[in-house]
Parts: C-alpha cells; structure tokens; sequence
C-alpha cells in the first residue's frame, strides 16, 4: 500500500515554561485519513502540544507544519482557515446562543449560506440533537453540550480534526457515541485526539502516542503499548 | 426564547415610527417638535451604542466621540461647500474613518476590553480639551472657525443639490425621523446577516470564534467602524437640532448619558436605547424646569436602580414577561386537555 501524504507535521517542537519543557523536540507525523490519539499521563506534554498545533501558544522553537505549509506561531483563526476543526479542552461555545446558531456558525465559515442550513440540520439528525435545538446551550447539561461542540466540528466538514479530551465528563453511552461518531468522521478526514479514557481509545483508534515528559515515548497500536512494561509504569504507575 | 427580534419584527417597529412621523405634528407643539430633531440624533448615538455594545459586546465609552466628530465635520463642511447634502456623506465617513484608524491599533493589538472602554473614553476626553482651545481666528479649516469652548454654528439642511432651499423646522423633523428609521432598519438588518450573526458570537466567546477560523479582529473593527460612522450621523442631526456644536458633545457626560441609555433602555435591543433616550430625555429636561430635584440626581437614580433591579433593561425585561406568560398559558392549555382525555378515557 502506497503511504498517504503527511498532513501534519512538527519539526524539533518544543515549548517551554520558563525551566519547564512541557514539550521537547517533538517530531509528529499525521498521515492524510488518519486517526491518531495522544495519550500520557497528566503533565505529559499533551495539551501543550496540542495547543501549539492548534495556534493558541507561540512554541518556543521548532516547527508546526500543515499540508506543507508552515503555520509555527501562526493565529488560531488562521490555521483554522487551512479547514482546520478544533475542539478545545473545556466546553468552549457560544453560551447565550441555540444550538442550531453555533451549528450554523462553524459551518457558515466553509459553505455557502444554503449549504450551510442543509449541514446544521444533518448534523441535528446525525447526532439527535433535535430535542435541544432551540435552547441556549448555556443551559443544557455537560454531555450535551459536548455533544454540540462535537456538531460544530462535523457541520463544518474540515478534513483535519483535533479534539481534545471530546469524552471527558460524559456518560458510558455518550461516550460510546462520541467514539461511534469520530470513526465516522474519520471516513472523510485525519484526526488528532487528545484524550485519556482508555476504553474511548481502544474503541476508535489505530495507531497511538504515547507522551511522557514532554516527549513521545512510544507509538504503536493500543495493544502492544498496553503490552509493554515501560509504557505501563509511565501511564499507572502515575494514576495509581 | 430569543431577546431580540426577528428582521420582520424591526419592519413593524418601523412602521410604528413613520406612523408616530405622521401624528407627530398634530399632537406636539411646534417647539417640541424642533427639540424633537435634537432627540433624533442623540437616539442616533444610543442606536449605535447598542449595535456596538449590545450585539458586538465592544464596550465602547467614548462613543460620542464619533458623534462628535460628525457635528464637528458637518458643520465645517457645510459653510466650506454650501450644503449639507454632502456635508453629512462626510460626517458619516469622517467618523467612520477615525474609528477605522483607531479601532485598527486597539484591536490589532489585542487591548483587552476594559482597556479599550477607558481608551475611547480618553480620546474623546482629548477631543473634548482640544476643541475648547480653538478659539481664536487662527483656528480653522477651509472658511469655517472652529470657535472653542462657543463652538460652531451648524448650517440647517437643505434640499439636496440646493444650498439656498432651507428645510423648515417641520421638514427637517420628517427628514430627520426618516433618516432614523434608515439607521435602525439598517442596523436592524445588519444584525441578522452573516456578519451581524459572526459578531454576536465574538461577543459570545472571542476565542472560540476565532478557533472556527473567523478572524475576529477584523469583524470588531468593520463593527465599530459602522457603528462610528451612524454615530456621526447621530451627531449631524445634532447639531442641526440645536443649531450649533460645541466641545460640549465630547463630554464626559455625554459618553456616560449614552450608555445610560442603553443600560435603561435594554443593550441586548436595538429598540430599546432609542425609546430610552426620548423618554430620558423629556424627562430630564421637564424635571430642569422645576427647582426642588436636581434633574442629574433624578437621572443617577434611575440609572442605579435600573442596574440592580431590571439590569436587562426596560425593552427586553418587558419581552421576557410576555413571552413567560404565551408559555405559561400554552402549558395551562395543554394540562387542561389532558385532563379532558383522562376524563372521557374513563367514562
């Protein structure tokens, strides 16, 4: 099989905090139609990480580099504009407004106005959304409010997804959704996942990496990092 | 529940408005309906105020600062070309552009919004010093004397493309309420297309909005600069109401009536500003005439009472209750026809 193209690259990535290296010359590859979660234990460099990719902190030196273009230090916005969908850590929406209205807004930065109506209501049937439709998302429970960040990233159809944490908080059932819904997302585009509920990872994802200190320790399939004793003392050795 | 209108509703309340323009005549004296002009334009500002504040979430202090600019423009204008036609095109644009210049600093250097509300207060603060210092023949631009702290006259309107046809005071009155239902339909619309819509979500979650891949600093800026140029327009109707315009319009208390207006009449409307600023208005200056309360007290009162106690303001507090009460009976009729099936279910 032929290799995919490298959507997302980072060269020497690193950044640190004052003495802190949160990451440490991270080198990162993300093959078009991938699916990759990033797992490691808290303070692992995850999040950090992630949030270089996502343009929301400046690295301190290295590269983030998407579709061959190199978007080190650049704004959110414009590395969203690449078709870039971003779900952030914290339920992150617009909380005096519906359901329908953040839809509508994450998808009306891609398509055109009509295109846009058709997408918001597909994703209201996709994700059975059609209960909370009409209410201030401020109000609606945790999961749900998931649920809706989660419709803001499928209404826009990027072709690079980066999710970070999408299951924390929710229920056995939601979070078998979500897991149900990011393999159907990841038919049409690459994704990245931030996340530590290891039964959500073992439902979707292929390839792992692992972090540690900043660094990536290992990366291979879900089974074999489970296998291996370093990777376990890293991961429960912290939890327990 | 949505707190502000649909477009059809900002149509109907434009309706309302021409049909108050037709009635006003035969039920004010003719000297009210001079003051009447005033109030349009200052009802202007709050508009703007609101577009900016309410829906943009830009708290802008100074925003007379705009509505100064627009007198001040239009009325040099109007004496350097002799009429006022395209006099108040560069008032608008005037203000417009001085938001543009100085909205691009503050948003594309990320000021925070507190820094931004005292920096345009500051500015018009500036404006305000720096006009009453003109005094004196040397100050003027083109034929027109800038007169400090007495200020300028401000030529009355005209039929377009005639600068000796004055309007009579009836007429600006029709003109001036014309160019204010102008003013809120447009904003009433603006609200609702993808700009509109892109901006109430930056005031929502800024960050967000620019994790969706808008590029919010340009969003804030085209706001406040439309929201500056109907400002300016506010300022012409002004200070062709009052005849002329004096640093006076840079205040401090003008900035702060403004916002008054808006807090009272309800920010998250565009509606409700106007309405406040009429009656706020009348009522100060009503309360002026008499002795025994100072009308500035009366209006501080007003104002703290309305943050505490109805801190949405008049026009959506009043939406809100009528909305609760459609839901209520709604409910009311559902239960009572349930209790009519449970009943012919056992008989």
């Amino acid at each position: 099989m032929a290799r995919r193209e490298v959507v997302v690259e980072t060269r020497n990535l690193s950044m640190h905090f004052g003495g802190v290296r949160a990451v440490d010359n991270v080198d990162f590859e993300l093959r078009e139609k991938e699916l990759r979660c990033l797992i490691g234990p808290n303070g692992a460099g995850k999040s950090t990480f992630f949030k270089c990719l996502t343009g929301q902190l400046r690295p301190t030196s290295g590269d983030v580099v998407i579709r061959d273009i190199i978007m080190t230090g650049r704004e959110s916005h414009e590395i969203a504009s690449l078709g870039v969908g971003i779900k952030t850590q914290v339920p992150n929406l617009f909380d005096g407004l519906t359901a329908v209205e953040n839809l509508w807004l994450s998808s009306r930065r891609w398509h055109g106005d009509r295109r846009a109506n058709t997408l918001v209501k597909e994703t209201i049937d996709r994700l059975e959304l059609g209960e909370i439709r009409s209410s201030i998302v401020g109000s609606l429970a945790h999961g749900q409010r998931q649920m809706v960040e989660l419709g803001m990233v499928v209404a826009a159809e990027p072709w690079l997804v980066l999710l970070d944490e999408p299951a924390a908080g929710m229920t056995e059932e939601e979070t078998f959704k979500t897991a149900e819904l990011v393999r159907e997302i990841n038919k049409t585009s690459a994704l990245i996942v931030v996340e530590h509920d290891m039964n959500f990872i073992r439902a979707i994802s292929d390839i792992v990496t692992l972090f540690h200190q900043g660094s990536i320790f290992m990366e291979d399939k879900m089974d074999v990092i489970s296998a291996d004793p370093n990777a376990r003392e890293i991961y429960l050795g912290h939890k327990t | 529940m949505r707190l502000y209108g649909t477009f059809n509703g900002t149509l109907v309340i434009a309706g309302f408005a021409i049909l108050f323009t037709l009635i006003a005549p035969s039920i004010f004296q003719f000297f009210t309906i001079i003051t009447l002009t005033q109030v349009i334009g200052l009802s202007i500002l709050a508009l703007s105020l609101a577009l900016v504040w309410g829906f943009g979430g830009i708290l802008c202090f100074g925003q007379s600062a705009f509505f100064g600019i627009g007198a001040y423009a239009y009325s040099v204008a109007a004496v350097n070309i002799g009429g006022s036609t395209g006099s108040i095109f560069i008032a608008i644009l005037a203000a417009a552009v001085f938001a543009a210049i100085l909205g691009y600093f503050v948003f594309y250097g990320k000021v925070s919004d507190v820094y931004l509300a005292v920096i345009t207060l500051t500015v018009s603060l500036i404006l305000y010093s720096l006009m009453r210092r003109t005094s004196g023949p040397e100050y003027k631009i083109g034929n027109a004397l800038l007169g400090g702290f007495n200020g300028t006259g401000s030529a009355p309107l005209n039929m377009p493309g005639d600068g000796s046809a004055m309007l009579f005071p009836m007429q600006t009155f029709y003109v001036s309420m014309a160019i204010l239902v102008i003013a809120y339909v447009f904003t009433g619309w603006l609200v609702t297309t993808k700009f509109g819509r892109v901006c109430v979500s930056i005031r929502e979650n800024e960050v967000r909005t620019e994790l969706l891949g808008y590029d919010t600093r340009l969003y804030k800026l085209c706001l406040f600069s439309i929201s500056a140029g109907i400002a300016g327009l506010g300022g012409v109707l002004f200070c062709v109401g009052v005849t002329r315009v004096t640093p006076d319009v840079f205040s401090l208390g003008q900035s702060a009536l403004a916002i008054i207006w808006v807090i009272v009449g309800g920010r998250m409307t565009l509606i409700g500003p106007i309405l406040a600023t009429f009656v706020l208005y009348f009522l100060t200056s009503s309360l002026g005439s008499q002795q025994i309360l100072n009308a500035n007290l009366v209006l501080g009162i007003i104002l703290v009472v309305f943050v505490l106690l109805v801190p949405n303001g008049v026009v959506p507090t009043i939406m809100n209750w009528f909305e609760r009460r459609r839901t209520k009976r709604y409910e009311r009729q559902k239960e009572r026809r349930m209790k009519l099936r449970k009943h012919r279910a056992i008989g």
